[in-house]
């Protein structure tokens, strides 16, 4: 095939232990690490594989966000990918518009495949490959595994709650990645420097003329209950005993 | 008044327990009118079952040959064609229902609101959000439906003693060809099921190999619990991804969690903050798990776990 979008989301690192801005506005990201959300760098890690297999001819990285997602996609062209399109706002963007936002780049691009983390580890969605999908009116193969090209079918391996479930789906179609499709690979310092030359073309999200979704109002942020940390038992005695006073062997 | 109509999730034969937690999640919305959809292939079983469960005012079903497999492309058309007059959809935060409803939602031109915990009113929940580091309270537009996924650990399944009405629905959708079912390969278990087990007890990296994991299960069986793992130890091929805990794995509440060998990271403790008691066994002090066991030992888990093994099964 011609091409493959993959998309990037800047999100925080997924080693910051995240901290609730005090006035429940939202989440403290100033001064924290932020990173490609890891299931969109196994999704590029992907279409890597398969434009080094000859399956695919072209790789391009893209990310919906301010200017500082340029970091992300010079990672991403570092990795490999061919080229990176910064769709540029300043607004968050939500699910549903970020799916119509492809959607317009599909177009643009005339891309047969889209692959895209199954969600991002920020708001845990897990939307925005599924929405594309429908408005698409193409195949959606999320949580995917194993991934199989086979001209104009794709075979995927999908992780489900009761196993592994494969499915087959025509091409054109939306790809989500789970944790097991691969490792991505470590981006090396020769690398870093050539992706400073590679394309990264920035478009004003006025440009793709997508109209905006009613966003889902966030009203506050607060952090979790938090557990009471319990007891150190000395031995097997003592935790049995334990358990037999909460009634639980 | 809102009028709800909750996905109802199943293997082909019987239904999952997500379904009645959908229902009792729909239940906290006032004044709620609660109608299920089955979509199946010779799916009067699996109706009648849906009929039976409590809150429930009319099971809506579908039968047809091309809803044999839960294929998310085949179901969504039809749900559209069936969503008019609803206030709400609502489906299960399940592998099934992460696929299928935010394909609804587009389709509908709406945002999903993902992992409903809390409801606060028809059109206000809380969901987790970083993993569940932390709690989002969010309000959806009240000028057009509310698709939204159920976190089911977080409601208790409705009861079984009613009796509603099954209407057969036959619908007008373009049901597309473009995707198809080739296999499942499910995981064999004589076990109590993950996802709903009362005790379950997880392995992780410490183990090893996949025959040192064989000390877990041996433990599961002595307790009668399910078994799970961490991601590390599902990575490593010790055991299958269906038994994999946390963020992207399963969310459970049991009232038992054993953690082995597991150091605590949030992403597997997401998947475990509501568990009743939860016990650590680890070898490092200081492992993070140590923060949120309610009971902690410290040690080798080659000595502890059989030891504990037999200390229960006499
Ligand atoms: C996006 C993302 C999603 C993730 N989703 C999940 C998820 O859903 N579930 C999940 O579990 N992880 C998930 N992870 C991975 C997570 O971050 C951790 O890497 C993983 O949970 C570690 O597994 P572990 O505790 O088994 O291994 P380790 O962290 O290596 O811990 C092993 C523990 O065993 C102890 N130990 C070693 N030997 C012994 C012994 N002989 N006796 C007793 N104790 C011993 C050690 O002290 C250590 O604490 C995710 C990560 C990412 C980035």
């Amino acid at each position: 095939m011609e091409r493959v979008l993959v998309g990037l989301k800047r999100v925080v690192d997924y080693n910051v232990r995240v901290r609730i801005r005090s006035d429940g506005s939202g989440v403290e990201t100033d001064g924290v690490k932020m990173s490609i959300n890891p299931f969109d760098e196994i999704a590029l890690e992907e279409a890597l594989r398969m434009k080094e297999r000859g399956e695919a001819n072209e790789v391009v990285v893209v990310s919906i966000g301010g200017s500082e997602c340029q970091q992300q996609l010079r990672t991403g062209l570092a990795m490999g990918a061919d080229r990176a399109i910064l769709v540029e706002t300043a607004e968050s963007v939500n699910p549903l518009t970020g799916a119509r936002i492809f959607l317009e780049l599909i177009k643009r691009e005339a891309a047969e495949l889209v692959l895209l983390g199954k969600q991002a580890i920020d708001d845990d969605n897990n939307q925005t490959g599924q929405m594309l999908a429908a408005l698409w009116g193409r195949p959606q193969a999320t949580f995917a595994s194993r991934i199989e090209l086979n001209g104009s079918t794709a075979k995927v391996t999908r992780e489900v709650d009761v196993g592994l479930e494969t499915i087959e789906v025509d091409l054109p179609a939306v790809i989500t990645t789970d944790l097991r499709l691969n490792e991505p690979r470590y981006v090396k310092l020769p690398d870093i420097m050539k992706a400073k030359k590679k394309p990264l073309d920035q478009i004003p999200v006025a440009d793709l003329a997508v109209e905006s979704a009613a966003s889902i109002t966030a009203v506050t942020f607060e952090p979790p209950e938090q557990r009471q940390k319990g007891i150190i038992v000395k031995d097997v005695a003592e935790l049995v005993a334990a358990l037999k006073d909460k009634g639980l062997v | 008044m809102s009028k709800i109509l909750v996905i109802a999730e199943h293997d082909g034969s019987s239904l999952n327990l997500s379904t009645a937690k959908c229902i009792a999640c729909a239940t906290k919305l006032a004044d709620a009118k609660i109608d299920v959809a089955v979509f199946a292939e010779d799916g009067t079983d699996i109706a009648n079952e849906a009929a039976q469960l409590d809150s429930v005012s009319k099971v809506l079903l579908v039968d047809s040959p091309s809803n044999r497999y839960p294929l998310a492309a085949i179901i969504a058309p039809q749900l559209v064609a069936m969503a008019d007059g609803y206030s709400h959809l609502l489906g299960p935060s399940t592998t099934f229902g992460k696929d299928l409803m935010p394909r609804v939602a587009a389709l509908l031109g709406v945002n999903q609101i993902s992992d409903v915990m809390t409801v606060l009113g028809t059109h206000k929940f809380k969901r987790p959000i970083y993993a569940g580091n932390a709690i989002l309270t969010v309000e959806a537009p009240d000028d057009r439906p509310v698709v939204a996924t159920v976190r089911t650990a977080s409601f208790s399944a409705v009861g079984s003693g009613n009796s509603a009405i099954v209407e057969q629905v036959s619908l007008d959708a373009d049901i597309p060809d473009h995707t198809r079912f080739v296999e499942l390969q499910a995981g064999q278990s004589d076990r109590p099921d993950l996802q709903t087990a009362t005790k379950v007890v997880s392995g992780g990296r410490a183990l090893g190999s996949s025959e040192n994991f064989d000390i877990i299960f041996k433990l599961a069986d002595a307790l009668g619990a399910g078994v799970g793992a961490s991601r590390a130890a599902v990575d490593a091929g010790y055991v299958a991804n269906e038994m994999q805990v946390g963020q992207t794995g399963k969310i459970i509440a049991p009232d038992l969690y054993i953690a082995i060998g597991i150091s605590g990271a949030i992403q597997h403790l997401t998947g475990i903050k509501d568990a009743g008691t939860i016990v650590a066994i680890n070898k490092d002090e200081d492992a993070p798990i140590f923060e949120v066991a309610d009971l902690g030992i410290v040690g080798d888990l080659f000595q502890i776990v059989p030891e504990l093994e037999k200390a229960i099964g006499s």
